[in-house]
């Protein structure tokens, strides 16, 4: 005979107290509708929105990709060149940052000044560090290059050198057994266990360059960017609509790439 | 040919994991090193290559004090001394190739390694090896594509291809299924007679060590407990090395029915008897 049972059970609750829990429910509720109502809708302003998105809808139905092609052609050639610069050069900087910003390869000084500057890299957002360098090269695409290169290094170092102190240290204690150098360790021990995922990670920065160098040109960095503003500025939403298909076709074709790299060398 | 004399190593959180070690290993001598797990088997082992720094005492390979040696000195000692591991340490994502000639890794300079442009010597040697320990089919296989007892014997090419004096293995079959850590420890102990190498070997499984090794070292708490033939493995040493447990008994023989039984064999469950009890 099961014996009856005695106790019940339910799932520990994040906050135990019943009058606790029911008070923070009602404080929430009540400031969401506070603040609700302080939100200030200019209804007159909102429909002539709608009237305008719905000629932009009409645009992307009827996209124009011949009447500026030239300068499509140009913002694009632009944006591209601007994006594989710009993530060689951010690649290529990331790797010594990378190895000084891991603990347990770099000094403690060292680490030190490689993740300050990480962070100094990460804690500005595109944008700004976009209309700085347009405040201090002047608009085009050089500044965007800047600007994706900075952006590259703070993303790429950062995981690159996380993904080094989770390494195996078997795997390295097993190379400085052997009596290998300090570099040889990095290769053999480190870099075949992190390499595959910096691939992986490269190739998805190139299509998040790519998509940022579109953002940064409406601050003046060049490339389709600048093209699309210019575009919508005038009004031209068909060829705003042209743009952004492009857009979406070459991020589509990136991401497929990255997808398949990533696989490769997994 | 290797002496380690009052060999103590304190971690900087105060626990002396080595107290005062001494025993010398012959040329062509192989010795096991046995005892509970946190007896400190491998910090010895690691304090020979000094991937683990040593606390004081002293350590001599061949005539040389490997305490007193400076960073491209030590490189060029632990050329001489080879390791092997539990969990093998292959380069998971190299080929078994690459994991050999990594054994090479001390004698060849930066760029010759990074473009894998080994001397046709060291090649040749690699090849040799891997032919020894049966493994030429799968010379450029991934490391992470072999079984447990093939990595294991990559492990060994591998440490064999610096040419050691000296072996220090940690562990051997701790990661390997009956069968093939008898054939892992029979081939360990060909080659070092072939070889004529003097080797450490830290083993958990006391049936095993004293099917393979002649010689036996027990390490309690830091200190060496036992120094002499495997022969002499009374169930009073292996108190002392291990403590208090029913060391005659074998499975099936065994009357207490809360007892796991595989005692007799199970090195690892004796430095836990409290969680045996417990059961």
């Amino acid at each position: 005979m099961p014996s009856t049972p005695t106790r019940t059970w339910h799932p520990p609750r994040l906050i135990e107290p019943t009058w606790l829990r029911l008070f923070v429910a009602i404080a929430v509720l009540v400031y969401l509708a506070l603040a609700l109502s302080t939100i200030d809708v200019n209804w007159t302003r909102v429909s002539e929105g709608l009237v305008r998105a719905g000629r932009l809808f009409a645009g992307f139905l009827t996209p124009n990709f011949t009447a500026r092609w030239s300068d499509i052609q140009q913002g694009m050639i632009e944006s591209l060149t601007m994006t594989v610069t710009a993530t060689v050069a951010g690649v290529i900087l990331a790797v010594p940052f990378g190895l000084g910003a891991a603990r347990n390869i770099a000094p403690l000084w060292l680490y030190a000044i490689c993740r300050s500057v990480i962070a100094v890299a990460r804690s500005l957002q595109d944008i700004i560090v976009a209309i700085f360098f347009v405040a201090m090269f002047g608009f085009g695409p050089f500044a965007g290059f800047l600007t994706l290169t900075v952006s590259t290094i703070g993303f790429l170092s950062k995981l690159l050198a996380d993904d080094i102190e989770e390494i195996e240290p078997a795997q390295v204690e097993a190379i400085r057994a052997t009596g290998a150098g300090f570099w040889q360790v990095i290769d053999f021990a480190v870099a075949s266990q992190v390499v595959p995922r910096l691939v992986g990670l490269t190739a998805y920065k190139v299509d998040i360059n790519f998509r940022e160098s579109s953002v940064i040109g409406i601050v003046g960095a060049g490339g389709i960017g600048a093209t699309l503003n210019t575009a919508l500025d005038r009004y031209e939403f068909d060829n705003a609509a042209a743009i952004l298909l492009i857009i979406i076709a070459i991020v589509m074709v990136c991401e497929y790439a990255s997808g398949w790299i990533r696989k490769r060398f997994a | 040919m290797l002496v380690i004399e009052g060999l103590t190593k304190r971690y900087k959180t105060g626990d002396a994991a080595l107290n005062g070690v001494s025993f010398r290993v012959d040329a062509g001598e192989i010795v096991g090193l046995i005892g509970p797990s946190g007896a400190g088997k491998s910090t010895l082992i690691r304090c020979v290559n000094r991937l683990v720094e040593p606390t004081s005492g002293k350590i001599e390979l061949a005539n040389t004090a490997i305490m007193a040696l400076k960073t491209g000195e030590l490189r060029r000692m632990r050329r001489r001394i080879g390791m092997i591991f539990q969990e093998f340490a292959l380069i998971e994502r190299l080929t078994v190739m690459e994991n050999v000639l990594a054994g090479r890794l001390g004698y060849t300079g930066f760029w010759a390694s990074w473009f894998r442009r080994f001397p046709p010597a060291d090649v040749a040697r690699a090849i040799g090896l891997l032919e020894r320990v049966g493994l030429i089919d799968h010379i450029d296989k991934r490391a992470d594509a072999l079984s447990g007892g093939q990595r294991q014997r990559v492990g060994i090419a591998r440490a064999l291809a610096q040419e050691p004096e000296l072996l220090l293995i940690d562990e051997p079959t701790a990661s390997l299924d009956p069968k093939t850590s008898r054939s892992i420890m029979r081939l360990l102990t060909q080659l070092c007679r072939e070889r004529n190498l003097a080797a450490i070997v830290n083993i958990h499984d006391v049936a095993l060590a004293q099917m393979f090794l002649p010689r036996i070292i027990g390490l309690n708490a830091g200190r060496v407990v036992y120094d002499g033939p495997s022969s002499g493995l009374t169930p009073e040493v292996l108190t002392t090395i291990y403590g208090a447990e029913e060391w005659t008994a074998r499975p099936g023989s065994d009357d207490d029915e809360d007892d796991d039984g595989g005692i007799a064999t199970g090195a690892r469950h004796t430095s836990l008897p409290l969680e045996v009890v417990a059961r």
